[in-house]
């Protein structure tokens, strides 16, 4: 053959593959779109690690409640020894106390799931090595019972 | 999970999304979480559980606000008062995308929750300053 019959031929193949190619590309405008389930909104009571994330993401309205009573506490504090009375009283209510209860709880499961993540969300090396996981959470558990028992003492201490 | 710390992401991997400020809201989630998690307990327990329902002496009111007036003491309860406000309006908005699937309402939520964190961080600001 000669070279331009040669030439030819393949120029001729790779047009006829263009067209080949473009038709294709022109088809996959009309092709179906992948089914994707629809994710429902009940999605997270399917397994207990789900649950569990939720729960853990709920406890956070439970620190706003405390930050909520926190903020009502002070400003009885500030209106004088009366209005703290009447805020204490309220607390002793069985409504109150049910709601601190289940916020206790709460935020007692964000503090533990908290520092159990901690050796997580920032691995420690030291000379290359991972250091193991409770060594990274127990200073933190340390810390915390430190904390909440000097707090516990200034508060009950009769001066 | 939406929210990504960095150590969840692949080293070296290079966003090539236009940078976003989510670091910062995750930064203050992050210390709120941290505050929440040591210093709300004693206090909840304390206030909401241990002082009403007599297990243990409750503080006169002169020694609360005597504590509470402290310098020191103000700093602590702005500080107990506010960061956790940031890390609960952080895990709020993503518990509404991820956990209820409320993605359209974006720009809604941002706003509620932020500026429900901001507006007691203000009042918690207010109180500690006039008490």
């Amino acid at each position: 053959m000669t070279d331009q019959i040669m030439t030819d031929r393949i120029m001729t193949d790779q047009i006829m593959t263009d067209q080949m190619m473009t038709d294709q590309a022109a088809r996959t405008e009309f092709h179906p779109r992948w089914y994707r389930e629809r994710v429902s909104t009940w999605w997270w009571l399917g397994e207990w690690h789900y649950l569990k994330f939720i729960l853990r993401e709920v406890s956070s309205l439970s620190v706003a409640w405390f930050v909520g009573l926190t903020l009502f506490q002070l400003q009885a504090l500030l209106h004088g020894p009366v209005a703290y009375a009447r805020f204490s009283a309220r607390l002793q209510s069985p409504v109150m106390i049910a709601f601190n209860l289940i916020a206790f709880c709460f935020v007692m499961f964000h503090a533990i799931t908290w520092f159990n993540l901690a050796p997580r969300a920032m691995p420690v090396r030291i000379g290359g090595k991972r250091v193991p996981e409770f060594l990274v959470a127990a200073p933190n558990y340390a810390l915390w019972i430190i904390v909440s028992a000097f707090v516990g003492w200034l508060l009950l201490r009769t001066p | 999970m939406t929210e990504q710390s960095t150590s969840e992401r692949p080293k070296g991997e290079r966003s090539t999304a236009k940078p976003s400020n989510e670091a910062f809201f995750w930064l203050l989630f992050s210390a709120g979480g941290v505050v929440a998690a040591v210093l709300i307990p004693i206090q909840l327990f304390l206030f909401g559980l241990a002082f009403p329902l007599g297990w243990l002496p409750q503080p006169s009111y002169e020694h609360v606000i005597a504590l509470a007036r402290s310098p020191l003491a103000r700093i602590y309860l702005f500080v107990l008062c506010s960061l956790p406000l940031f890390h609960w309006a952080h895990r709020f908005r993503f518990t509404l995308y991820d956990g209820l699937q409320v993605k359209h309402l974006n720009e809604v939520i941002f706003a509620f929750c932020y500026g429900g964190a901001l507006l007691g961080t203000a009042f918690a600001a207010y109180l500690l300053w006039m008490i």
